[in-house]
């Protein structure tokens, strides 16, 4: 209606009869440039705010994460199918794309159901009908971020990440270590294993600390560095090919240490260059934190 | 367009075609009186209520299940599984997931087809009045700005929702994801009364206040590229509005004052471009908001076929 108006007065302005193909295009222009700047602002928001937070982690069987946000179209039937209520759908504001599936393992964690209901009820495949086994999923990788914090590394037995993983001794072993503040006891360190680990989530629901959890489980992109492909890794590169690639080595005496392994060169208290004669002047022995030869190494 | 030049300020003489006439004269803001008075209040209302009856009852539908443990339909609009085995996808968010290279399981494709089919069939905005839950936003905006008679406004050209119906798909495979899902306003009311809100009050509120104070009918009927979609698929359908009985029409201008679409109107009621009483134009949403209406039974709902007056 407005434009009707004002190409009436420019054309009394100018005397001219109005060129409704001009009239036309100036239209569409300005009705195309609208239409583009919204989508414009939509696609770049969507683009900006596609960053997943580290704590919300994708079902199982999610595709990465570009690919997910292609796929998905926002239904819910996982989180409907969701025997525990782990999954939710984000929320606007909730930092997640809208609409897509999440869960935060702190608050509840994926009980990693056998027939994996969630993935069986997505009709786009973003999440990939292609996981049948649930031990094979890849949700996130467990972390434990706070060895400042986490009981076992104070010396304690908490052990309770360790205990409720659901591939115990596989995704999580309990590796241990000399205690060197007591020098008397032994540490036993939850250590998580990335070729076992679901990302479930389950050791960090669990933790006993009060608010954070010492152990977390991170996005995979997060929680993993990429792989040194350019460096063989030789014991990995001898078991394979089931001898040594550079085949065996002459053995040469080291002087003082005949009577040990090759190549162990470790020198223990009373051993080594006497004192006095062609001793190094003002040389004493470095002092061990636990007082033996306890192998500690930080 | 023509009719514009008589309206001048302080003109006594309307034309009988000019929805800004028909508000001068006081008659739009209580559009259906006429109606009330002839017909009675049920049939004055009548696809009113069976509208909000499907609106409310495909929500219920969804809610049954979370709210009472009726698993009747699982989902939302953008993809759901009724009774465990039937699928329905929306299409226009399968035409985004194609445009950003995904190509969904047989499910969706079988859900979307389905959805494709019904809106194909029988009028492709049948789903922006009787399914969508934004209807009932910009409804109540439409029907609070013609009681409080606030006019004029900035209204964008109703072309600009099938551009932005393009972006959103160049969107889409620009970015390779669902771009306009992340602020879609259709998918995500839909989304919020099923699965909570979050902040999504904030995007229904600002379609509300939009189609109160900026633009009459703004959303629906100017913006929406989802309802742009179904209008698109609405070319060819089968069931039609048509102004059947239009030489009792009195000029009264109701049907112009509520509906939706008001330029579908004209072609059919004042036989402008074509011969016919029939409403072919995609943009009708089939509301049948202009029979309840109006009070001299012009409209009815029938088949694009049935081309006969009475």
């Amino acid at each position: 209606m407005s434009d009707h108006h004002t190409s009436s007065q420019a054309s009394a302005q100018s005397g001219a009869v109005p060129s409704s193909r001009r009239r036309f295009l100036k239209d569409a222009a300005g009705v195309a440039g609208g239409a583009g700047l919204l989508a414009l602002g939509a696609g770049l928001y969507a683009r900006q705010a596609s960053a997943l937070p580290a704590t919300a982690i994708r079902p199982p069987g999610a595709l990465a994460e570009a690919d997910f946000l292609a796929a998905c179209v926002r239904c819910g039937l996982c989180v409907r199918d969701c025997p525990y209520d782990t999954l939710k759908l984000a929320r606007l504001g909730d930092g997640v794309a809208t609409g897509t599936p999440y869960f935060e393992a702190r608050k509840i964690a994926c009980e990693m159901c056998d027939d994996i209901p969630c993935v069986a009820a997505c009709p786009t495949g973003a999440l990939d009908h292609g996981l049948k086994e649930i031990g094979k999923a890849k949700m996130g990788l467990a972390v434990l971020i706070d060895q400042e914090n986490c009981l076992n590394f104070l010396g304690l037995r908490c052990d309770v990440c360790y205990r409720v993983c659901p591939v115990i001794d596989k995704a999580i072993t309990l590796e241990r270590i000399h205690n060197p503040r007591s020098d008397r006891h032994a540490m036993l360190l939850p250590t998580v294993h990335s070729e076992y680990c679901t990302g479930c989530g389950k050791c960090e629901k669990s933790c006993v600390l009060p608010g954070e959890a010492a152990i977390k489980v991170l996005p995979i992109k997060l929680a993993q560095g990429s792989k040194a492909e350019h460096y063989l890794r030789g014991w990995e590169e001898k078991k394979a090919a089931g001898e040594s690639l550079i085949g065996k080595q002459v053995e040469l005496p080291v002087r003082g240490l005949e009577g040990k392994a090759y190549g162990d060169t470790r020198v223990a208290p009373g051993e080594g260059p006497a004192a006095g004669e062609g001793a190094v002047p003002d040389y004493k022995p470095p002092s061990r934190p636990g007082g033996v030869d306890s192998g500690w190494k930080p | 367009m023509s009719a514009q030049g008589t309206f001048g300020e302080g003109g006594r003489k309307l034309p009988p075609t000019s929805v800004r006439g028909a508000a001068r004269r006081g008659v739009a803001a209580r559009p259906g009186r006429e109606a009330i008075a002839a017909k009675g209040w049920l049939p004055a209302y009548k696809w009113l209520l069976l509208r909000r009856l499907s609106q409310l009852g495909i929500l219920a539908l969804f809610l049954a299940g979370p709210w009472f443990g009726l698993w009747i339909v699982k989902g939302n609009l953008s993809s759901s599984l009724t009774l465990g085995v039937l699928p329905l996808t929306d299409p226009f968010l399968l035409a985004q997931q194609l445009a950003a290279g995904h190509w969904p399981y047989r499910e969706a494709l079988l859900g979307g087809g389905i959805v494709l089919a019904f809106y194909l069939l029988f009028g492709g905005r049948l789903f922006c009045s009787w399914v969508c839950p934004v209807n009932m936003v910009t409804d109540a905006a439409a029907w609070l700005r013609r009681r409080l008679g606030l006019k004029g406004g900035k209204v964008p050209a109703g072309s600009t929702r099938y551009w932005l119906l393009g972006f959103v798909l160049v969107a889409a495979a620009a970015t390779g994801s669902l771009a306009w899902e992340w602020v879609n306003p259709v998918s995500m009311l839909n989304r919020a009364l099923i699965f909570g809100f979050g902040l999504a009050w904030g995007i229904v509120g600002g379609i509300f206040l939009y189609d109160l104070l900026i633009a009459p009918r703004g959303w629906c009927g100017h913006l929406c590229p989802q309802g742009a979609f179904y209008g698109l698929l609405g070319r060819a359908t089968l069931v039609r509005v048509s102004a059947d009985r239009r030489s009792a029409c009195n000029d009264c201008m109701d049907c112009f004052a509520v509906c939706p679409e008001p330029q579908v109107i004209r072609p059919a009621l004042k036989g402008v471009g074509q011969d016919h009483p029939l409403i072919l134009d995609g943009d009708c949403t089939t509301c049948g908001r202009c029979v309840d209406v109006c009070g001299k039974d012009v409209f009815r709902i029938t088949t694009r076929f049935n081309r006969s007056e009475s």
